[in-house]
C-alpha cells in the first residue's frame, strides 16, 4: 500500500514541478539572476507550495501518525551546525551553476538527453562522496 | 532591479506550486515521510533504507516527464556546458546530503513546519545561488568583455 501511495504522490510532485517550470534552467536561473532581468515566478511556486504544505503538516501533527500506519518520520536535528551551513552553501553554488535542483534533476532524466543524464549521474557521485565522507568522519 | 515581464509566468507558477505543496502534504499525512527529493534519493545509499517506497516515489516523479517526452513535448535545455554540469552536479549531490535537504525538503516542507534549520538552510542556498549567478552572468562576463 505505502509503495502505491508513494508512487501516486511522486506522480503529483512530478506534474507540479513540470507545470511550475522548475525543471527549466532558464526559468530557475532567471529567478536567481536578481541583478539582471529578474523573473520572479519561482516566488509564486514557493508561496503556493508553502501555503498548501503548511496546512498539510499542521494536520499531520494533529493526527500524529501516518495513514498507511506507522509514525511520522520528522527530522530530529534542531541545531544549526556547520554541516547544515556548508551543505546549503555547497548546494546553492551547484544550483546557481546549473539551474537544476534534485527533484527536477531526476525528472529531466525522463527527457532522455545526454546533459540531463550527465547531471543526474554527477549528483549520484556527489552523494556517494558524501557517504564516504560521512562514514570516515563518524569514525574520527 | 529589472523585472523580466516576458518570461514571468505567475499562474503556472501558482498552480505548479500548489501541486508540489499538495504532494508534500499528502506524503507526510499518508506515508509519514517528508517530501525531500535529495533525501529520498540519498536514502538509497543506506543499507538499511527502505528501498521499495523510495523507488516507487522516484518512479512516480519521473513518469510524467517520460510521458511528456513520448508525446514530443519540448525537452528542457540545460544551459551549462558538460564540465560545469559535472561540477555542479557533484556540489548539488554532496551539498544536499551534508545540509540534510534541498529546495523541496528544506524550502517547501521544512519552512512549512517552521523549522529554524530549514529557514536558515533555504536562505543560505538561495543567497549562494543568487551570488553564483551574479558571478557567472555579470562579474565574469563583465571581466571577459
Amino acid at each position: 500500500m505505502k509503495n502505491l501511495t508513494a508512487f501516486a504522490i511522486g506522480l503529483l510532485f512530478g506534474i507540479g514541478l513540470l507545470v511550475s517550470g522548475m525543471n527549466q534552467p532558464p526559468k530557475v536561473l532567471g529567478f536567481l539572476d536578481l541583478f539582471g532581468r529578474w523573473d520572479p515566478s519561482l516566488i509564486f511556486v514557493m508561496g503556493a507550495g508553502l501555503a498548501v504544505s503548511a496546512a498539510g503538516f499542521a494536520i499531520a501533527r494533529m493526527r500524529g501518525k501516518a495513514l498507511v500506519g506507522g509514525p511520522l518520520y520528522l527530522p530530529e536535528k534542531t541545531k544549526i551546525d556547520p554541516r547544515l551551513l556548508v551543505g546549503a552553501l555547497t548546494f546553492g553554488v551547484g544550483w546557481g551553476l546549473s539551474g537544476v535542483c534534485p527533484g527536477p534533476a531526476i525528472i529531466n532524466v525522463g527527457f532522455a538527453t545526454l546533459p540531463a543524464t550527465i547531471f543526474f549521474v554527477a549528483i549520484l557521485a556527489g552523494m556517494a562522496v558524501y557517504e564516504i565522507f560521512n562514514r570516515t568522519t563518524a569514525r574520527l | 532591479m529589472q523585472i523580466d515581464w516576458v518570461n514571468f509566468t505567475p499562474l503556472s507558477a501558482l498552480l505548479g506550486g500548489a501541486l508540489i505543496g499538495l504532494a508534500a502534504a499528502l506524503l507526510i499525512n499518508v506515508n509519514g515521510r517528508v517530501m525531500g527529493a535529495s533525501g529520498i534519493l540519498g536514502g538509497l545509499f543506506s543499507a538499511n533504507a527502505d528501498w521499495p517506497w523510495r523507488l516507487s516515489f522516484l518512479a512516480g516523479l519521473i513518469a510524467p516527464a517520460i510521458a511528456m517526452n513520448a508525446i514530443g513535448a519540448p525537452k528542457p535545455v540545460l544551459l551549462a556546458g558538460t564540465s560545469t554540469l559535472i561540477v555542479a552536479g557533484i556540489l548539488v549531490g554532496f551539498g544536499t546530503r551534508l545540509g540534510s535537504g534541498c529546495t523541496s525538503g528544506h524550502g517547501i516542507c521544512g519552512i512549512a513546519r517552521i523549522s529554524p534549520r530549514s529557514i536558515v538552510a533555504t536562505l543560505v542556498f538561495m543567497l549562494a545561488g543568487i551570488a553564483t549567478v551574479y558571478v557567472v552572468r555579470h562579474a565574469l562576463a563583465g571581466a571577459a568583455s
